[in-house]
């Protein structure tokens, strides 16, 4: 089963076409890289992957909701339901603790704030941050605050991950212990699209996806 | 494939998420509200100074009591005083229901504290003749000396009401003021009389004094009566004609209470200039909210775009700022109710008041802010719920 499908998708900014007649199709438990020269496209194509906008043209299904059909309000439930992200600066809350800021990402789904909390919790435990609940953004390192940035990601337990440059502030050692994150997870189940510069990232992913002046090629290892 | 609906926010979570981003930057969140604060201080104080004012008179109104009744002759067909008869006040004590009774009488002489003063001047004190039974049927008390007695009426000798007393430059008895031609001993000064102001500035001699040594015919100007409660209206449907019974629409018959009613229906009306004041405070600080939220939108498109990233509807954005509006303008509220309630605590105290905020006031004052935040906050939370998305992920 698919968990994405982008067909035939356009995207134009006034004169600009980030992308060009799109075909890319990701399967349930995946783990994917998307690379490309700066302004290629990339984020382009990971934000209408993840429903933040829409394309110019062509149909985007995600878990076989197509998207062109939704309401704003439905592609939010859509989001809260099926797609995590994970971006390049963490975007951590800095007055809040490590697991208020993932408890902060399940509050549209509806769950009671004792559950989040708790689901928050399993979550940072999961990422190997258990005993850092309390720690607030500037009491830890890079890595760790990317990891509590994917476990606000991934603690509603999406089926989709997408991540928009997550090693890109990181140096070696704390991007590969992201990257053994995201592999365990993917492991476990979810699957996962990750933009990259890095070339050992793009490696360590079974899949690659090349974009290049709003064209995409995928390439299999 | 199930349906996509968006889950509610609970209260408890938008209350939360509307004080995020105050309890961010608290400073910031106490300066927008000030301007709330201060207009609600104003109109909270203005409405309890008021408040309390009345209270006071209207207390006052309660102990002096609302059955008395006081009859002057009017003015006649062809524009002269009527007189009234010698023996009105036995008159009207002859009514059913009446209690007390008695006269006074304009003499036309003036007081003065020496014979050196021309007797044009004044000092707005009216020299009055008194009859015996005055002080029980005013409820009035001497404050020093004595009052008159079937002796004192035939002599040269004047009590003094409170405000003659503080006029004449006097504070007790045993001294001689000069009243006609001649010199009076005053042998006492009055309390005050809320309910008769014009005894407060009248010096008072006998009727008997009145006529040997002022040249005064005997004829009352007014006649003060007490009555039971349930009698007054009887009373005063029969007093003209007993006082003048060939021209009963020639006698004016007043209730003193009812000026000191109008006076606490008066103190207890606003002035409009503080209110007025109050309401540009009002206005000046739901433009800062306005302003305050408008920036916070600007600031915060970055945690909104995350937000959308999660799942929140443009709704629930909307709410959050919404509530985060009416959250600081209901914060100021109530500082300037707790303010305003304070002012009019110190204000009464100052002045002897019994200090009062109606609770209307207080009620009035938290919808207001509620308002005014709900309105204050509803462009900059349409903005917040058009910031699109994608803010999360672009890198600015
Ligand atoms: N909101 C926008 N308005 C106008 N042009 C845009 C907008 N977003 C992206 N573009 C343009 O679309 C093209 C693709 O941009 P995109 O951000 O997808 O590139 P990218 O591959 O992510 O680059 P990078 O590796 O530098 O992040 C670029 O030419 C960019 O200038
Ligand atoms: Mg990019």
């Amino acid at each position: 089963m698919n968990i994405l499908e982008i067909r035939g998708v356009s995207k134009s900014y006034g004169k600009v076409m980030a992308l060009r007649d799109v075909d890319l199709v990701i399967r349930r438990g995946e783990m994917v890289s998307v690379v490309g020269p700066s302004g290629s496209g990339k984020s382009t194509l990971l934000q209408i992957a993840g429903t933040l906008d829409r394309p110019t043209a062509g149909t985007v299904r995600v878990a076989g909701h197509d998207v062109s059909r939704l309401s704003d309000s439905q592609l939010s439930a859509l989001r809260a339901r099926y797609i995590g992200f994970v971006f390049q600066q963490f975007h951590l809350s800095p007055g809040a603790s490590a697991l208020d800021n993932v408890a902060e990402g399940l509050l549209y789904t509806g769950l009671s704030r004792r559950q989040r909390r708790a689901r928050a919790a399993a979550a940072l435990e999961r990422v190997g941050l258990g005993h850092r609940l309390g720690h607030r953004p500037h009491q830890l390192s890079g890595g760790q605050m990317q990891r509590v940035a994917v476990a606000r990601a991934v603690a509603g337990e999406p089926p989709l991950l997408l991540a928009d440059e997550p090693t890109g502030n990181l140096d070696s050692e704390a991007g590969a212990e992201v990257m053994a994150l995201f592999r365990r997870l993917n492991a476990a189940g979810i699957t996962i699209v990750i933009i990259t510069h890095d070339t050992e990232v793009a490696m360590a992913c079974p899949r690659r996806v090349r974009v290049r002046d709003g064209l995409v090629r995928s390439e299999i290892s | 494939m199930t349906a996509l609906r968006p889950a509610r926010l609970r209260p408890s979570d938008l209350a939360r998420l509307g004080t995020s981003g105050l309890r961010a930057r608290p400073m910031r969140a106490i300066l927008a509200a000030l301007g709330i604060s201060i207009g609600i201080a104003t109109m909270v104080t203005v409405v309890g100074i008021s408040a309390s004012s009345q209270e006071q008179l209207l207390r006052q109104l309660d102990a002096l009591g609302t059955n008395l009744l006081r009859v002057q002759p009017g003015d006649s067909l062809f524009g002269d005083r009527v007189r009234l008869p010698k023996s009105a006040a036995d008159m009207v004590r002859r009514i059913d229901g009446v209690t007390h009774a008695s006269q006074t009488g304009e003499t036309g002489v003036t007081v003065r504290r020496n014979d050196l003063i021309p007797s044009g001047v004044s000092l707005g004190i009216t020299v009055q003749a008194a009859s015996l039974d005055l002080l029980d049927t005013l409820d009035g008390r001497v404050r020093a000396g004595t009052w008159l007695n079937a002796a004192t009426e035939r002599q040269p000798v004047v009590v003094l009401g409170a405000v003659a007393a503080e006029r004449l430059g006097l504070t007790g008895p045993d001294v001689q003021v000069w009243m006609g031609d001649r010199w009076f001993t005053v042998i006492g000064v009055l309390d005050r009389m809320p309910l008769a102001e014009e005894i407060e500035r009248s010096a008072l001699v006998g009727f008997p004094a009145a006529k040997d040594f002022l040249n005064h015919d005997g004829h009352p100007t007014t006649v003060y009566e007490r009555s039971a409660d349930e009698a007054v209206e009887g009373v005063r449907a029969v007093l003209a004609r007993t006082v003048s019974p060939e021209n009963p629409n020639e006698a004016k018959v007043s209730r003193p209470s009812d000026a000191l009613k109008a006076k606490a229906a008066a103190a207890g009306a606003f002035t409009g200039l503080m209110l007025g004041l109050g309401a540009v405070a009002l206005f000046v600080g739901a433009v800062g909210v306005a302003n305050t939220m408008v920036v916070a939108v600007l600031e915060r498109r970055r945690e909104i775009g995350l937000r959308r990233s999660f799942g929140a509807t443009r709704g629930q954005v909307r709410a959050q700022f919404l509530v985060e509006a009416v959250l600081l303008s209901a914060f100021g509220g109530g500082a300037g109710v707790l303010l305003g309630a304070l002012a009019t605590m110190g204000y009464a105290r100052i002045n002897g008041l019994p200090a009062v905020v109606p609770v209307w006031a207080l009620g009035g004052a938290l919808a207001t802010t509620i308002l005014i935040g709900a309105l204050a906050g509803l462009y900059p939370a349409l903005r917040a719920a058009r910031v699109p998305p994608t803010v999360a992920l672009s890198g600015q």
